[in-house]
């Protein structure tokens, strides 16, 4: 290890010396020094901009100077030899003086508002001492907006500190919000009512300080931030493992926060992550075991047993996985049915992308990357993908790399078949087939390397446009390569792998990065098991007969016919999910299970890095448990042992590493069930929490014994350890004088930087190179369209291809129509314009759709939105004839 | 939709900058020229032609007071209720208008005839009170020069 | 006595004409410097001459433009006159624009060529019609008789000139808020550093001047900085644009010599207080200077003898209050022309300013307490310069802090008599 001898500096506040980083700003600093510093404008993520006045302080010029100046904190850089004063009495009236201006229109509503008692600007009101008011005259008011399902607006508490501009524009690239009029008239909002277009609108709830923009999803079921119940959790809606917090009370998930990670998500969340909880609390969820050929529909445990007894006992039975459910629940399934009898839930087409994407990140030669290494690339490729739709949160750390206010920052470079939202910041992008992508890919590789194969037969354009990216990203320190499973070519993550094997070098590794399906679908690919297609083929050669799903509803991996033809052949299909749907419909047994936030459970995002989420609160209805749960029961009873609950996860995660070495380190990223703090346990609910006693009077007058928590550090209730835990077990961000998410500050090393101890999660790709670096060869020919053949892409919806998000109205409201888009050139060919009718057949599936034109689309390919209700279960790549509809 | 020759106007002014959005203040000049006031379907149409969303351009255009977001009258009155002309006299000049035109600083006659603004300090203060009517400043005015300069806009 | 920025220009007459100011020397300066001296000298020049910013600041201008990088070959720069003169009480700028347009052209194309800047603009107040009218002309004859454009009088020194007039809003003004105006943006002021000098329009460096500055640097060129310090009566150099608006005989703009005093000016130039008003105060330069009253009717007007009396020279445009106006009106009358013009970007002033502005209100009306001139003292100290995010709001509290301590009575007055005594 180098011993990075990083110099510090040293300076005075109020007459202490402290050492501290050089090149911070102060306010940074003071608040990294544990001073209690009020502050509004400025934001760890966005930066200073001197505009709320509200972090002044003295600078005096050296140590005799006993008057100094007002400076504000934010807008000045650590340098050696500063004398500086929080305490000065000038400094702290002026900003008391702050307050008070700032109070002076505001409604004073805490009452009756979202942010009240999580809000940085009481917390700032109390830090200063503004407790009069002087200003006695008649106060303004504003017109609130409409902004769609998830984002509240109520103008009146707006304190004018722009952070709602600044990030939703420049740091979001969100158009339709920005601050109108002058003076004190500023207004912030949109031009007329209307839906917040942005796909991170949903942050403008913890970005704004006070109670402007709230969650409109909590409003409908709202609690008070400290009467939540809430746990580390992840994010179970894209591949990137966001951290999150999640709240519950009365048994209803209530609201998502953001959990800052560092290294992953940051203080940020997409809208999808944030507000697509409501499937927990839906009314579709499985409630009962089932039997069907029982005829009373509800069962007991015990009857369930009695029944599945003999199954398990005497059936030849395969397990189907789910790149959705977690580690310990597949697991669990793979010990029940034995690793020969164990598939992965997915199509064969997927799992050869899945494959071909471990090989690349397991050689050890190319650097997967975090969202926050991505935030300081200076070139960035994208090959193939739409990050704002498949992994929205990639998209905005991209944003943040290839930025151009105020000054210009990296360059980027795209190729996919359709616009994207990244468009607008790239130096060029290409809208190319996929197999023109990979052609390009590979081009580039080889101007990079010459040991890289080149394709015949290029293009002069692809050639040049190969050339100059290849210049361009041989020039950059920090190259970033994005590429993914989204249009479903193998050529193209080849292609990408190319790339970046070729500017790795021996000492400087490129970094890779790969979109994929879902939360865990890198865990489960790491399970390396056959497919769904290998699964058919064992049940249709009567190998197996009978047939357990894991949370996976099948009728979206594959065509409805051969699902059904599966199925048909199963002597008993047996499902575990938490939510009906078309798979649960052919369920002979059916067996509810817990989702994310009644569960515990290790995910393994798409950079490889294996995380934990806890179990939010214990469900009502007893039947919500674990799948791990129900599965190594069911274990038991099919070894003949009488079932005996599984008293932690951890250990099927250490069995899990025994048995799987490339998950070393996976059974490590939280501290064990039991952990203590000097003693304790930690909270789930904050000491502030109101009405335990009493909550549930309506009930019962006594007081029921609080649920304990058996697997895991955490208690359900407010008793136990009150200060910091370790970061993988943080379940709300607070601290003494801060209240509202601001109080991260508190939780992190160095404000702004990783959280205390590390941020959590631990990265499972080897960091040295331990396969040779083979350059790929799977150059596709040149993409030529057939005459009356299309070939059909996926194009990911951040809302509507999502499976569980879409159970939120909002969502669901924003998700796109089914619509087929082609080019104009094709559409004039069809002799069809912008929303006629076409008859679409992929496969053997015929659908009736609206024409889209988008006119950068290459000839001969038309695109679909990926998985929305009513597309789904398409075998991809998929090809299709198009004819104009008869109305 | 813009005219030909508000897009020509626009498009000069474009050429004359560096970045396209940078002549959108010019944009809003020439259209409100063109038609006396910025209507929510102009804004968007400006916005549209000069790529901005009407957020970004409305942003711009709330910030400066001479750009009209709402109907003004054929004629603009600005009257300078600065300093200088504080000190000789204007509140009489304010109060005259409004019996001769009966609307207040902010309104427009129901005829739109005129409409009446207060302007910050017009650079005629050596000559206060003083107004601007469209493009026309009217300097030491009087209750009764005012009647008269009324007269000539229709 | 030397006037050399309005020797020429009369103002019952047209202003003059391209032909006009070359057959009165006019131009003399662009062919001296353009082909004789290098634009390091230029600055040279201009910064021993002393000229100090004629905008309100009254930083040496030479010192300004020597901060603008000047190795960097092909590099963008700008030059831009700052003609959007809002401050209240002022109005000098447009005699100059007016009366003499190209003076400042020439001394744009000087200034430009110090810098070596080849993009210039004239970032002029929509209220000056008269003004947009004669510059418009006089650039188009510069660009014909090759004074403008490209390789000017053979110097292969470039520069494009164009008028950009605003819509409104004092802040323009502010040199940094002037920039993101012309760059189509709100004129919020933007966080120095990074200074415009370095990174100014559109990133590039960028030295903004006010109008009479820009109209000085010709005729420095042409006589040498000795003849310009010598123009003044003390250690400030040049002559000075004064002007008198109030209630005098003959409220004016004069060219004077730097240092003339209050009492010559009011007394000698604007004819003396009107008859039956006696002079109270006066804000010596602008709106948003401190009030001197009757014991400074001998501080000399130049920078240094104006701080030295508690206020500053400011625009050099002096507005009187007389003994028939009311202060505490007067003082209103400006707060809300500031608390109007704030831009809305840091607290102190967006909300300071319409508390203060309030508060006066409800003092002139009669229902002001006597907490209230507590509230007002806390304002002129929590918005001092420094505190707030640019200039605007501590030059707010310059009338009003000076107001509270030589009108203290008048304040008081209203407030015991729970009315107005001028009403
Ligand atoms: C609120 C505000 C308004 C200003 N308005 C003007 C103005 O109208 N004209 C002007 O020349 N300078 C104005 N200034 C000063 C400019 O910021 C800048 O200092 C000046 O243009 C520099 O030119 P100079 O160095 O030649 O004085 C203003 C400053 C502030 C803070
Ligand atoms: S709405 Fe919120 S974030 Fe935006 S300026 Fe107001 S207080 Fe700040
Ligand atoms: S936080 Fe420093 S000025 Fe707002």
């Amino acid at each position: 290890m180098s011993l990075e001898v990083k110099k510090m500096a040293i300076i005075y506040i109020d007459h202490k010396a402290y050492e501290v980083t050089p090149g911070k700003n102060v306010l940074e600093t003071c608040l990294t020094l544990g001073f209690n510093l009020p502050y509004f404008c400025w934001h760890p993520a966005m930066g200073s901009v001197g505009a709320c006045r509200q972090c002044a302080i003295k600078l005096f010029k050296d140590e005799d100077d006993t008057r100094g100046r007002l400076v504000m904190s934010c807008m000045e850089m650590v340098k050696d030899n500063m004398y500086l004063s929080i305490d000065d009495p000038t400094a702290k009236a002026f900003r008391a003086q702050v307050i008070e201006w700032l109070m002076t229109n505001h409604p004073h509503d805490c009452a009756v508002c979202d942010e009240g008692g999580a809000c940085h600007l009481q917390d700032m009101t109390v830090m200063t001492g503004h407790t009069y008011r002087r200003f006695n005259y008649p106060k303004r008011s504003y017109k609130n907006q409409y902004l769609g399902p998830f984002i509240n607006h109520e103008m009146n508490r707006c304190i004018q500190c722009y952070r709602c501009v600044r990030f939703y524009k420049d740091y979001a690239g969100g158009k339709d919000l920005d601050v109108f009029a002058a003076h004190n008239h500023v207004y912030f909002g949109r031009a007329e009512d209307g839906i917040l277009e942005n796909e991170f609108s949903g942050n403008l709830a913890e970005i704004c300080p006070t109670g402007v923009f709230t969650d409109r999803t909590l409003k409908a079921h709202y609690t008070r931030k400290w009467d939540m119940t809430t746990a580390p959790s992840i994010c179970q809606h894209c591949s990137l493992g966001c951290n999150i917090i999640a709240g519950e009370r009365y048994g209803e998930l209530r609201q998502i926060t953001s959990r800052f990670n560092g290294e992953v998500n940051g203080y940020f969340l997409c809208d999808r992550g944030r507000f697509g909880y409501e499937f927990v609390n839906s009314t579709n969820r499985v409630q009962q075991p089932l039997i069907r050929s029982k005829s009373s529909d509800a069962t007991d445990k015990q009857s369930l047993y009695h029944y599945l007894k003999n199954i398990l006992a005497t059936d030849k039975i395969i397990g189907i996985a789910s790149p959705r459910a977690s580690l310990e629940a597949n697991f669990a399934l793979r010990k029940l049915v034995g690793k020969e009898n164990f598939y992965q839930g997915i199509p064969e087409m997927e799992a050869l992308l899945m494959r071909c994407i471990l090989y690349i990140l397991n050689t050890g030669h190319v650097h997967s990357s975090s969202l926050k290494e991505m935030e300081s690339a200076d070139v960035v490729l994208i090959l193939g993908e739409d990050p704002t739709n498949a992994a929205p949160l990639m998209a905005l750390a991209i944003r943040q790399a290839v930025r151009r206010e105020p000054i210009q920052k990296g360059e980027m470079y795209i190729a996919h078949p359709t616009q994207t939202k990244l468009d607008e910041l790239a130096s060029n992008a290409a809208h190319l087939s996929p197999d023109e992508i990979a052609r390009l890919g590979y081009a580039i590789a080889n101007a990079l390397n010459k040991n890289a194969p080149l394709p015949e037969n290029l293009n002069a354009n692809t050639l040049k446009l190969a050339k100059r990216i290849a210049r361009i990203l041989k020039k950059a320190t920090k190259p970033l390569i994005i590429s993914g499973t989204s249009l479903g070519s193998e050529s193209i993550i080849k292609a990408a792998a190319n790339v970046a094997f070729a500017l790795s070098t021996d000492d400087k590794k490129a970094s890779l990065s790969f979109i994929v399906p879902e939360c865990n679908s890198m865990g489960l690919a790491m399970m390396k098991a056959p497919s769904l297609m290998h699964a058919k083929e064992t049940i249709e050669n009567g190998k197996a007969n009978t047939i357990i799903v894991l949370e996976n509803d099948l009728y979206r991996r594959s065509a409805k016919k051969e699902i059904d033809t599966l199925f048909n052949l199963c002597k008993e299909v047996i499902v575990l999910d938490h939510l009906h749907n078309e798979t649960t419909g052919k369920a002979s047994v059916l067996i509810p299970v817990a989702t994310f936030a009644e569960a515990e459970g290790t995910m393994v995002n798409n950079e490889g890095r294996a995380q934990r989420f806890f179990q939010v609160f214990s469900p009502k209805n007893e039947n919500f448990r674990e799948s791990w749960r129900w599965l190594d029961e069911f274990r038991q009873f099919k070894d003949g042992i009488n079932p005996e609950e599984l008293k932690v996860p951890d250990d099927l995660m250490t069995e899990m590493v025994a048995s799987m070495p490339q998950f070393k380190g996976a059974e490590a990223v939280t501290p064990d069930a039991d952990f203590r703090m000097f003693g304790q346990k930690i909270p789930r609910e904050p000491h502030r929490y109101s009405g335990r006693t009493a909550m549930l009077a309506n009930i019962n007058v006594s007081e029921p014994k609080p649920h304990e928590d058996s697997i895991s550090a955490l208690s359900f209730t407010m008793e136990g350890y009150k200060g910091m835990p370790p970061a993988p077990l943080i379940p709300f961000f607070w601290a003494p004088g801060w209240n509202s998410v601001q109080s991260i500050n508190k939780y992190q090393e160095e404000v702004g930087g990783s959280l205390r101890g590390g941020d959590p999660g631990k990265r499972l790709f080897p960091k040295m190179p331990v396969l040779e670096k083979i350059f790929m060869n799977h150059i596709p020919p040149v993409f030529s369209p057939l005459p009356g053949e299309w070939q059909i892409l996926s194009l990911p919806q951040i809302f509507g291809t999502e499976e569980l998000s879409i159970y939120t109205p909002g969502v669901a409201e924003r998700a796109p129509k089914p619509y087929i888009a082609i080019n104009k050139k094709d559409a004039k060919s069809l002799n069809i314009i912008e929303n006629e009718s076409l008859q679409v057949q992929i496969q053997d599936q015929n659908y009736t759709l609206p024409v889209r034109i988008k006119k950068e689309l290459p000839d001969g390919l038309a695109g679909i939105p990926y998985n929305i209700p009513g597309m789904c279960g398409i075998g991809w790549p998929a090809k299709g004839t198009l004819k104009k509809g008869k109305t | 939709m813009l005219s030909k020759e508000e897009i020509r106007s626009i498009d000069h002014e474009i050429a004359l900058v560096p970045v396209r959005r940078a002549a959108c203040i010019e944009a809003l000049k020439i259209v409100q020229h063109h038609r006396g006031w910025i209507s929510d379907e102009s804004l968007h149409a400006i916005a549209a032609h000069m790529e901005m969303s009407a957020e970004e351009l409305d942003s711009v255009a709330t910030f400066y007071n001479l750009i009209f977001r709402k109907p003004v009258g054929r004629n603009i009155i600005l009257l300078c209720d600065s300093i200088s002309c504080y000190v000789m006299g204007y509140e009489k000049i304010y109060e005259h208008l409004q019996t001769l035109l009966h609307i207040k600083f902010g309104e427009t006659t129901p005829d739109y005839r005129f409409t009446l603004l207060p302007n910050p300090c017009l650079g005629s203060c050596d000559h206060a009170p003083t107004l601007m009517i469209n493009q026309d400043t009217y300097r030491d005015l009087t209750n009764e020069k005012l009647d008269d300069i009324l007269k000539e806009y229709k | 006595m030397e006037r050399p920025l309005t020797q020429h220009i009369n103002f019952n007459r047209t202003s003059l004409n391209l032909k006009d100011y070359v057959s009165v020397g006019g131009y003399q300066a662009v062919h001296k410097a353009l082909k004789s001296m290098a634009p390091q000298d230029v600055t040279k020049m201009v910064q021993e001459a002393d000229l100090k910013g004629r905008g309100g600041a009254g930083f040496n201008t030479g010192m300004k433009w020597s901060f603008v990088p000047m190795n960097e070959v092909g590099q963008i720069k700008y030059l831009i006159a700052n003609a959007d003169e809002m401050e209240p009480g002022t109005f000098k700028d447009r005699m100059l624009l007016e009366g003499n347009p190209h003076q400042l052209i020439e001394g744009m194309i000087v200034s430009a060529f110090a810098i070596q800047a080849n993009i210039s603009y004239v970032f002029l107040r929509w209220a000056y019609k008269k003004a947009a009218w004669l510059i418009e002309h006089a650039i188009a004859e510069a660009y014909a008789a090759g004074y403008l454009g490209k390789n000017i009088l053979g110097s292969r020194f470039n520069l494009e000139m164009h008028l950009h007039t605003g819509i409104g809003r004092y802040m323009c003004g502010e040199e940094t808020a002037l920039l993101n105006a012309l760059e189509g943006k709100r004129a919020t002021p933007r966080a120095k550093p990074p200074f415009p000098q370095v990174s100014g329009l559109f990133g590039k460096p960028t030295i903004v001047n006010n109008v009479e500055t820009l109209s000085n640097i010709p005729h420095i060129i042409n006589n040498g900085p000795d003849w310009f310090k010598a123009l003044s009566l003390t250690s400030d150099a040049g002559t000075k644009l004064y002007g008198i608006s109030g209630k005098v005989n003959k409220p004016g703009l004069w060219e004077l010599p730097m240092g003339t005093t209050i009492r010559e000016l009011i007394e000698e130039h604007a004819g003396g207080m009107k008859k039956g008003f006696k002079f109270r105060g006066a804000l010596p330069g602008g709106a948003s200077t401190d009030f001197l009253v009757e014991e400074h009717l001998d501080v000399k007007m130049d920078y240094k003898s104006v701080s030295a009396a508690g206020s500053r020279l400011g625009t050099g445009t002096m507005i009187i209050l007389d003994d028939h106006t009311c202060p505490v009106g007067f003082v209103h009358n400006l707060e809300h022309f500031f608390a109007q013009e704030s831009c809305g970007w840091c607290t102190p002033c967006r909300e300071g300013l319409p508390w203060t502005e309030r508060i006066l209100l409800s003092i002139e009306n009669g229902e002001g307490r006597m907490e209230d001139l507590d509230l007002l003292e806390m304002h002129t100290h929590h918005l001092g310069p420094g505190n707030t995010f640019c200039a605007l709001a501590p030059g707010a509290m310059e009338p009003l802090q000076s107001g509270l301590k030589y009108f203290r009575e008048d304040f008081e007055k209203h407030i015991n008599e729970k009315k107005c005594p001028w009403r």
